[in-house]
This record gives structure tokens, sequence and C-alpha cells, in this order.
């Protein structure tokens, strides 16, 4: 009886992964959260990031983040528009936490050569893409404390899933 | 390799030429070669249409061409894509899935580990959260491929997420799980903790061999009847934590603006639609018989009812379902039609089990207004004009 039991158990034994180191899990876990969990230490302002800007991303985003027509949306403007009938979708105008441009840039930017910046570099563009959208100042230091304190014009432009919101009839 | 390669295309030569000087025992009657990866006849050209979003290769969608096709499983090399960061070169051997945050065993999975576990298939769609979003916005598309070609129908083998945390000690106070590609840009969504402990899936076959590339090589996440984005394909890293992540495509994407200027996040279920796949935009008919057919599939469940109009709306039919419908699986419908030569529009409605009725493009634009873009899952009228062309409205 113990001996079947036991084999049972051997066969149906619950296939493993190998536990994970904690190095590895701090090299791969990038993830920045809205209260700025996950920020690495680090700074950086506007006045740094504009020269990384022009060099770096200007190419598709264009000098103010104004985008270029039919291949790359704008990044910057739009604040206020949202109930228009142009509304435009852009960092400054949508995005809700200034985290996530943190997050985005550094995962994801620059397109060709992503996780290319170094840390205070990705604070210091960061900081140039709120500047773009008049959200902070040009000597405005963003590091792991100040940037999750940032308040983005449409923090509270979101609500939770409504649907079904449409209740067709026949 | 390359001589694998030369090979094939000495094949492919042949059949194309009908030359038999390499095969000797090859005459005009006996037929090609076998060919150890096949491919389909020459004479089937369907292909996908590909709308690249930036200069950067890989990037942006391409959609299936469902006007072409029949029955409910699209073609591995026919479904459609849609990629943020281009499509990663991934050595199997080599890829590794880490799962960490709030859990007790923080593990670290080979691909050769997650097949060791029970596979599981499934025959569920993949709509793109964006899928007719033209439709929407007034740029309306001409054919039912650039129109709702971001849909496919998979069956997807893999093992339930659930069963590979079963051992690693979720804590109680995750309630999201962040899914991160491998992909340049590394996309991630969070996805909420009872979907995750539902019938979410890892998956690394499609149609019964391995995935695509473009689906995702060699793990995808795949959530039955959810959004594709959330669908996080080249699967390289799972964080369970107490709050979502607000990632750039969970918040500036993916999200849908409303006219009062609010946006609803994380909407991640598609809702019930259908489409009529032939006739459609494009083609052109003759008066006489035609069966029109077409796909119906939803978010929630099963499709009950699909109902066929030929007069523009004012009077409805039942479309015949080909069994099996399947939960959260597309649907065929088929209808027999008479086409007299006059004037006429089609369209079909589809109903699930919900009791949920495809609402119409006004319903849609009266409650959401011209800019939600994504979910669009109106009834699309086809027109079919005197001369038998047939086109969109």
């Amino acid at each position: 009886m113990f001996r079947a039991l036991l084999l049972c158990a051997v066969a149906f034994a619950q296939p493993k992964g190998r536990p994970a180191k904690p190095a590895e899990i701090e090299a791969r876990g990038i993830t920045v959260f809205a209260d700025g969990r996950g920020l690495p230490s680090g700074k950086g302002r506007a006045s740094e990031g504009a020269p990384i800007f022009k060099s770096k991303c200007a190419e598709c985003h264009n000098d103010k983040g104004e985008g270029r027509e039919g291949q790359y949306p704008p990044i910057a403007g739009g604040i206020g528009s949202l109930t228009s009938t142009k509304p435009l979708k852009t960092v400054g105008s949508y995005w809700p936490y200034a985290t996530t441009v943190f997050d985005y840039i550094r995962r994801a930017m620059p397109f060709d050569h992503p996780r290319s910046l170094t840390t205070n570099e990705v604070y210091a563009v960061t900081a140039f893409v709120l500047h773009l959208n008049g959200i902070v100042g040009i000597d405005e230091e963003m590091n792991e404390k100040t940037l999750p304190k940032v308040a983005m014009p449409n923090r509270d432009g979101f609500v939770p899933d409504k649907r079904p919101d449409i209740r067709s009839k026949r | 390799m390359k001589r694998e390669r030369r090979r094939f295309l000495a094949l492919g030569a042949g059949v194309l030429t009908g030359s038999s000087c390499k095969a000797p025992l090859q005459n005009s009657e006996s037929g090609a070669h076998m060919r150890a990866y096949g491919d389909r006849s020459p004479h089937e050209t369907t292909v996908r249409v590909i709308r690249e979003l930036t200069k950067s290769p890989g990037t942006g969608s391409s959609r299936t061409p469902h006007a072409d096709l029949f029955g409910t499983i699209t073609p591995s090399a026919l479904h459609f894509e849609r990629h943020h960061s281009g499509v990663p070169a991934i050595d199997p051997a080599k890829h590794e899935l880490l799962i960490h945050g709030l859990l007790d065993k923080p593990s670290v999975f080979t691909m050769t580990d997650i097949k060791a576990f029970p596979s599981f298939s499934r025959i569920y769609f993949l709509e793109c959260g964006g899928n007719s979003i033209g439709d929407q916005s007034g740029n309306t598309q001409p054919d039912v491929q650039r129109s709702h070609g971001l849909l496919s129908c998979t069956e997807w083998t893999g093992v339930p997420l659930k069963t590979v945390l079963r051992d690693l000690g979720v804590k109680p106070e995750a309630k999201w799980m962040i899914a991160e590609g491998a992909d340049a840009g590394r996309m991630a969504r969070s996805i909420p903790i009872e979907k995750v402990l539902d019938d979410a899936l890892l998956v690394y076959g499609q149609n019964g061999e391995a995935l695509r590339p473009e689906q995702g090589y060699p793990l995808r996440l795949l959530l039955p009847g959810w959004e594709g984005n959330a669908n996080v394909k080249w699967l390289h890293r799972l964080e369970f934590a107490a709050d979502p992540a607000m990632s750039a495509k969970e918040t500036g994407y993916y999200t849908e603006l409303g006219k009062d200027g609010k946006a609803q996040i994380f909407t991640f279920v598609m809702e019930a639609r259908s489409v009529i796949t032939r006739p459609s935009g494009g083609h052109t008919i003759t008066p006489g018989f035609h069966e029109i057919t077409g796909l119906a599939w939803t978010g929630r469940g099963r499709i009950t009812r699909v109902e066929v109009s030929t007069d523009g709306g004012k009077t409805w039919t039942d479309a015949a379902l080909q069994e099996p419908v399947l939960p959260l699986a597309v649907a065929r419908f088929r209808m027999p039609w008479e086409w007299d030569g006059t004037p006429a529009v089609l369209q079909s409605r589809c109903t699930d089990e919900t009791g949920y009725l495809q609402p119409t493009h006004e319903e849609i634009i009266e409650v959401r207004g011209h800019f939600s873009g994504y979910h669009y899952n109106a009834i699309k009228p086809w027109r079919v004009a005197a001369d038998g062309k047939v086109t969109h409205v």
C-alpha cells in the first residue's frame, strides 16, 4: 500500500523549474510601478536629456515630440484635447503616470537600441519628455523620489471597464 | 542547412517546370516528389496584407484573408500579426521563463521543464483589441481582410498556468501578474489574478506544431477571449504583484477614450461580433444562388445565434451554425441566398450565451463616441450593387 502510494507520487510528481537566484531576479525584473517601486537610484534633468533626445530620439519623435505624420505618433502636446473633436493622446495629455515614461524608455527605447541608455540618461530623457509637455522644469531633477510625485495632467482620466455598456435589442 | 535549402529549391523548380532531369523514375504522370515540409499548391495565392507602421522591420500588423478561407481554423501561415518591436529570433534551448514576485518559490523554467507538464489543447480565437478600429473612426476599410483581419482561430497546445503555479506558493496579496515578452521592447501587460488562475495558458503549440516565430515562439501567454495584446508573445517573465504595472501598453494604449474624456482601462474581454466573409467587399457576384457565410465569436462563452439580413437590416433570418460551436472559438455560419440582381445590403448579427446581441455602428457611436478605438464590434454591412460589385458601406 505504502509502496503503491510512493510509486504514484513518483509517477505524478509536479515538474519543477529551478529556484531563481536573487541576482537574476534583480537583473531581469525591470518593472517600475506607479508608486515608484522598481525605480533604480539615479538622476537626470531635462537640460541633460535634451541633447540625448536630439541625437537618439528626434529622428522618429521629432524635435519637440510632435512625431512624424503617418509614421510616428506625437508624444507631446494635446493637453486638454481629450473631449474635443480631435483628441490628441500623448504622454502629456493622456498617460496617467510619469513612472510609465521611465519604464517604457528604459525597456523599449531608443527603438533600434533598447536598453542602451544608462540609468541617469533614462532619467534625463524622461525629464525632457515631461518638459516637452510642460510638466517639469528644464532644471528640475528627476530621481527615484521625485519622479513618482510628478502630477500628470490626466492622472484621474481613467475608469474601470464598464462593458457591457451597450444593450442592443432585436 | 544550406544543402537542404538547395534541395528544396531544386524540388520547387522541378514542380514548377515539370522538369524530370534529376528524377529518372519520374514521368509526366507520376507527379512531383514528396516534400519534407509541405506547402500549398502554387495555384493557391491568398496571403496576409502587411501594414508596416514604422521603418523598423516587423513592426506593424498583418491581416488574415478571411474571404479566402474555409471552416474555423486559421492556417498558421495566415494567422494575423501585430508586433510592437519586431519578431525576435529565439533559440528555444536558451529560452527561460522567470516567475517571481509575490510567491514563495521564485523559479526559472526551461522549455523542457514546461513541456514536462501534461499537455493541454484547446481551440480559441485570438483578436487584436484594435481590430476594425478604422470602421469606428470613419476610416472604413474596403474588404473583410482589412476591416476584420486582426482575428484568427487556432488549436493551441500548452499547459494551464495554474498547473505551473500550483507548487510555487503564490501569495494571497498577489492580485496581478505582469507578463513580459523577450521582444526588443520587452512588451509587458498586467493580468488580473482571477484570469491567471482561471483559464490562462502557457502555449508552445499552434495547430499541431510549434508556435510560429510571429506568434511568440517558443512560448506565449494565451488568455482565452481576451484582447490579443495581453496574450504576451515570446514570454520570458511573469511577476506577481499587488498592483498592476501601469505599463505603456495598458495606459497610453489599449485604453478606450470615451465621449466624456475619461478612458476605460483594463478592458480585456472581446465582446460578441460576427461578419460575413463571402460575399464581402471586393467580390463581384452574379444573379442566382449564393451561400452567404461568415464567422461569429465572443469572449463571453459560446455563440448561440447568428442572423443574416439581405435587406439592410429590415428583416433577419437565422443562419445555420456549423457544429460543434466551441466556447471562445470562432463559429462558422451559412445561409443560402438567391440574388435577384437588385441592389442589396448584406449583414450579420450574433447573440452569445449571455444574451448579448451584437450592436450596430450607430449604437456604439451613441454610447462611446468615435475615439474609443479598441473593442469595436459593430454589425458590418456590405452593399451589393446592381452590377454585382460588393463594397463596404
